[in-house]
């Protein structure tokens, strides 16, 4: 197994969480494990930790559990018959492992849901007021006001229905209105899903401005790697329900076996073959 | 035109009720996809409860008022909590028969304490007419349209602009994106509940007070079928719309027609809606981006 320095492979069974989580990280995840419907096991002792500041990427193929995590995280498990097993969850040195989403949000962590799901029948404006329902309607107007100023184009269509707006439209009125809840953790799920090249450019250059600007901490999960590792610090790579790699966001961006897996770049910088990487993805696994 | 004018005011007063009857409908519908038949039991539970308190307790309308809202508050609070919450994920016909079975309780237990005989209770709205373009019209129908649109109006404000009318509304678009603004569902389900009972209970005391305090309030409950069709299930504006084309409908067709027919009326509307447009007239349609 090949990697480069200050990148480890992950420790999924050690004590205390991986090798990158530190306890006064914001969202400390500690040997996490999830059972969906009493038998299906999603999460087997995962452990990441979120530092206050920072962004943090979350990558991994289909089906590895990154949704999984974020959903464990804000609480929603239990909608889908899923359920923390094992393991504990913290956010700001709270253990959040079983309380209700609606006091996660008022604690401050939002979560924008993987493919964005806007109230389609309500109005820009009405979305963003559902947004920060956890909180009282003075402070409310004056976020309604800041985020207006930061995507201008909400704006101009506060009055339109959300269901008719653009797909890169919504991506941007589902931050929107995660924010009107006053998050100090945001979590993204796959916010460049169905987008155009461009959109996502756009759309991360907001999360980026928004953690420069606002000091927000960012937890994303990409299924667009190359995207991820630009804007984030650091990165976890996700296999089947544990992680298998992590390390600062630039040297996982330098690491082979990333650049092969996960950017579809082999040493060369070139292309490979569908034919190659499959043959790849079974000779070489990090579990 | 004195007898048009007359069966159009009787038309708006018994629509402006059905509409009433049917927002509560339509509010449980549209927030926890629940088709409640126990509706029409809403209204006589409401209207006996009114009853108990004006008139076998002696209190100032007033204060029967709010004995009716808060009675009428548990009664959302305990149907949502003790018997529809268990049936959460079950078979919709599941939980219809549940319903069914509640319209039957509900209706049981006030023929259980009150007897079938029909209950006096002094009128509330005054009984006088007045002239209107020529003709004369009963006040107190005049007044059930009044107070029906200013409890409309009010829904709808409480829908368009505070902050739980629109998290009702975000719950019922999408209801784990709600979750994760830290609306609790539970709580939003409840408030359905609630709502539904209290317009019901308002709808039953003015339903009562033009007709009777007896179980016939429960059969007209059964017209709320045929507005809420002919408005589209899911939609508030529908259930105006709906409430008051039945209304007239039945009172034109019983005044020029037959009123034997007018009680058959409405369902031949509601056949012929499902035919021609199932959504109703205001129902909403999937909103699909292409």
């Amino acid at each position: 197994m090949s990697t480069t320095a200050g990148v480890t492979p992950g420790a999924a069974s050690a004590p205390g969480g991986g090798p990158g989580v530190k306890d006064s990280d914001l969202l400390v995840l500690n040997n996490v494990e999830v059972i969906y419907d009493d038998v299906i096991l999603v999460l087997r002792g995962l452990s990441l930790g979120v530092p206050e500041g920072g962004i943090v990427a979350l990558l991994g193929s289909n089906g590895a559990g990154k949704s999984t995590t974020l959903k464990a995280v804000s609480g929603l498990l239990p909608s889908e018959r899923g359920e923390v097993t094992d393991g504990s969850i913290s956010f700001a040195g709270e253990d959040i492992t079983r309380m209700e989403p609606s006091d996660r949000v008022t604690r401050g962590m939002s979560l924008c849901m993987e493919g964005r799901h806007v109230f389609e029948h309500l109005s820009v404006a009405e979305n963003l007021v559902a947004g920060a329902y956890t909180r009282s309607g003075k402070e409310s107007s004056s976020d309604l006001e800041m985020v207006y100023e930061f995507f201008p184009k909400l704006a101009d269509m506060r009055a339109r229905v959300a269901g008719y707006l653009s797909g890169g439209e919504q991506q941007m009125l589902a931050i929107g209105r995660a924010l009107m809840a006053r998050p100090k953790l945001l979590m993204l799920d796959e916010p460049s899903l169905g987008l155009a090249p461009l959109l996502v450019q756009e759309i991360f250059g907001y999360i980026k401005r928004l953690n420069d600007e606002t000091g927000l901490t960012v937890l994303v999960i990409e299924q667009n790697a190359r995207r991820a590792l630009e804007v984030a610090d650091h990165g976890y790579i996700m296999e089947q329900g544990r992680i298998v790699l992590e390390g600062p966001a630039a040297e996982l961006r330098e690491n082979p076996d990333v650049k092969e897996f996960y950017l579809g770049l082999g040493d060369e910088g070139s292309r490979k073959s569908y034919r190659d990487v499959k043959h790849y993805k079974r000779r070489k696994r990090w579990l | 035109m004195s007898t048009f004018l007359n069966l159009l005011v009787y038309g708006l007063a018994d629509g402006a009720i059905l509409a009433l009857a049917a927002l509560g409908f339509v509010l449980i519908y549209k927030a926890t996809s629940v088709i409640n038949f126990a509706q029409g039991e809403f209204l006589l539970v409401g209207a006996y409860m009114f009853y108990t308190a004006f008139v076998m307790m002696g209190l100032p309308l007033i204060a029967a008022v709010a004995v009716g809202v808060v009675v009428a508050t548990i009664l959302g609070v305990v149907v949502e909590r003790f018997i529809l919450r268990p049936m959460i994920g079950e078979d919709p016909i599941s939980i219809i028969m549940v319903t069914i079975g509640l319209s039957m309780l509900l209706n049981a237990l006030v023929q259980m304490f009150y007897g079938t005989s029909v209950k006096s209770q002094p009128a509330i709205l005054p009984r006088g007419s007045v002239d209107f373009l020529g003709a004369t019209v009963p006040l107190n129908r005049l007044l059930v349209i009044l107070i029906a649109a200013v409890v409309l109006t009010a829904f709808t404000i409480f829908f368009r602009r505070s902050r739980h009318g629109i998290a009702m509304r975000a719950v019922a678009d999408d209801q784990q994106a709600a979750m994760t603004m830290g609306i609790s569902v539970r709580r939003i389900f409840a408030l359905a509940w609630v709502l539904a009972a209290v317009s019901a209970l308002i709808a039953g005391v003015l339903l009562a007070d033009i007709s009777a305090v007896d179980q016939n309030l429960a059969a007209f409950g059964l017209l709320v079928f045929p507005v809420v069709i002919l408005g589209g299930l899911d939609s508030v504006p529908g259930t105006i719309v709906g409430g008051l084309t039945i209304g007239l409908l039945k009172q034109f067709v019983s005044g020029y027609l037959d009123p034997g027919l007018a009680t058959v009326i409405p369902y031949v509307v509601l056949v012929l809606i499902l035919l021609v447009k199932p959504y109703g007239i205001f129902g909403e349609t999937r909103i699909e981006r292409v």
